[in-house]
């Protein structure tokens, strides 16, 4: 689950893909995420990290980076 | 050290060219309050989803279309349509501040006379009338408005086996210009049956013709059409005047005048296209005021109007179920209440908001009920806050037709509670039970 190398991300959570000419944005939560993931960091260090900074459950997390994490696949984002 | 605030990640594809011009709606404003009662005490009281009126709204409304009217026409006279919303606390609201009753049934005739409506205050419309529900009107002196023929002879025969005197009107349909025409109820004005069958009641013995009436269609966003519509039964009353030396005592043009919510497929919301109820005053009196009846013949203007005096004192609120994204990546959230209680999401955009303050991130969705069908969609397309299990929403304006044309289907139907003047809560409605559901079934001894 690693972010493609190619990807330039912003802290202010705008991404730019290169390939395609495709930009996105996320929301503060995304970017900390994305930027994990380029630090190859696994799915439980990730969990790790937010359920300890945020306020939330950790099962609900864990199914809502499942969510983004689909998202990222389907606009061609990770490797 | 305190944890922040959680909000679901998200991630949008940025897209240029393809917005409409004005942009999309975002839906982020929350109401927490409906009236000054916390929307989550609500919930938490009387459960979810639940249906919450405004008793505030509905005298705002009714006082402020009374105004508009009698400053513009001295005799005008509301009859709440009790199709729009018979509860019956709602009913009793409309008829304290001065409407008659508007009945289609024998059923709301009952429930009007229950109200304490007087008789000769109920207006009886609709092509379904019995001999039952025609005797008991022309006995309590109520206003029969005649649909059609076999309706008017049955009348007749009636009035003469029982020396009954019905106070009657006729319903007249006709071409206003709009599209669809509402030609299946009353009379035709253009190809002369109207006239017919006034001259058929002004020539009978018992039959007293009092009014002329008219019901042009719903929803209406043509102020023009009323005008015709009201030149068209000023034209019949002038005639029955001239030639039979009858002045009708009211003419009544019905109801339809549209509420502020937004049409499905309408590129404008409600509340920038729908005209005003001033501006459909000004089409309608202005024709009766010129028309050229003496000050001592002007007849009473008769309004049913449902729709505008109760729409925006409806809410109803709900909670989610589930999120889900679909396969084409559009997110889907699923709401405890579907179309089987919110009707009009057949028909209209409703506006829908957060019942707290979210994060400013929002996202297209799609909204669906709980209903295991694939009919059961509340909104096609509407952009809200990053919502999540548990969290409420409210719904606005579905205070007509909601709580009369929902359905009990899969679900049963919620509280409806009203807000009063003080804002104090009362339930006017149960929510219903499986006892109340099954109370009416019976099963035949070879299956007990």
């Amino acid at each position: 689950m690693r972010v493609r190398k190619n990807i330039a991300t912003s802290d202010e959570g705008f991404l730019f893909n290169p390939t395609t000419g495709d930009s996105f944005s996320t929301n503060p939560i995304g970017t900390e995420i994305i930027l994990l993931m380029k630090k190859d960091r696994t799915s439980k260090d990730i969990v790790d990290a937010i359920c300890e900074k945020y306020d939330v459950d950790r099962a609900l997390f864990e199914r809502d980076l499942d969510d983004f994490t689909l998202q990222l696949k389907e606009f061609s984002l990770l490797e | 050290m305190e944890k922040q605030r959680y909000e679901r990640p998200v991630i949008l594809k940025m897209n240029t060219g393809l917005m409409n011009k004005f942009g999309t709606k975002t839906e982020n404003e929350p109401v927490t309050h409906i009236e000054s009662v916390p929307v989550k005490s609500l919930l938490s009281e009387y459960g979810s989803p639940l249906f919450v009126i405004s008793e505030k709204q509905i005298r705002r409304n009714m006082q402020n279309a009374k105004r508009i009217f009698k400053t513009r026409y001295p005799k005008v006279r509301f009859a709440w349509s009790y199709k729009t919303n018979y509860m019956n606390a709602v009913c009793r609201i409309f008829h304290q501040e001065g409407s008659w009753a508007e009945v289609v049934s024998g059923f709301e005739y009952q429930k009007a006379l229950g109200n304490g409506v007087p008789g000769e205050k109920i207006i009886f419309n609709g092509p379904d009338k019995t001999d039952e529900d025609l005797i008991a009107a022309a006995k309590n002196n109520s206003l029969i408005h005649i649909d059609h023929y076999d309706e008017l002879y049955s009348l007749i025969r009636l009035s003469e086996e029982l020396d009954l005197h019905p106070r009657v009107a006729i319903r007249v349909n006709m071409d206003t210009g709009i599209y669809p025409k509402w030609d299946r109820f009353g009379f035709n004005f253009e190809n002369g049956q109207a006239w017919n069958a006034l001259t058929r009641i002004l020539n009978s013995k018992n039959l007293d013709l009092v009014g002329l009436h008219c019901h042009i269609g719903t929803f209406m966003l043509s102020t023009n059409a009323y005008a015709t519509a009201t030149r068209n039964l000023c034209e019949l009353a002038w005639a029955a005047k001239e030639r039979y030396n009858k002045m009708v005592e009211y003419i009544d043009l019905g109801g339809g005048f549209p509420s502020t919510n937004t049409l499905k497929g309408a590129y404008l919301p409600g509340t920038d296209t729908v005209p005003s109820i001033d501006q459909f005053a000004d089409a309608i009196t202005d024709v009766v005021l010129t028309y050229g009846f003496r000050q001592e013949e002007m007849p009473t203007l008769v309004l049913e109007s449902g729709r505008a005096l109760i729409d925006d004192a409806g809410y109803l609120l709900g909670t989610v179920l589930a999120t889900k994204r679909l396969s084409d990546g559009r997110r889907a959230t699923v709401l405890d209440f579907g179309l089987n209680s919110l009707f009009t999401s057949l028909w209209y955009e409703h506006k829908i908001s957060p019942a707290k303050q979210h994060g400013s991130q929002t996202e297209e969705m799609v909204l669906f009920g709980p209903l295991c069908m694939n009919i059961d969609v509340v909104r096609e397309s509407v952009v809200l806050p990053l919502l999540e299990k548990g969290d409420q929403l409210v719904v606005h304006k579905v205070g007509a037709y909601n709580m009369t044309q929902w359905m009990q289907f899969i679900t049963m139907r919620p509280n409806i509670v009203l807000i009063d003047k003080d804002n104090n809560t009362h339930i006017i409605r149960k929510a219903e039970t499986l006892e109340y559901i099954e109370q009416l079934e019976q099963i035949p001894d070879h299956l007990k």
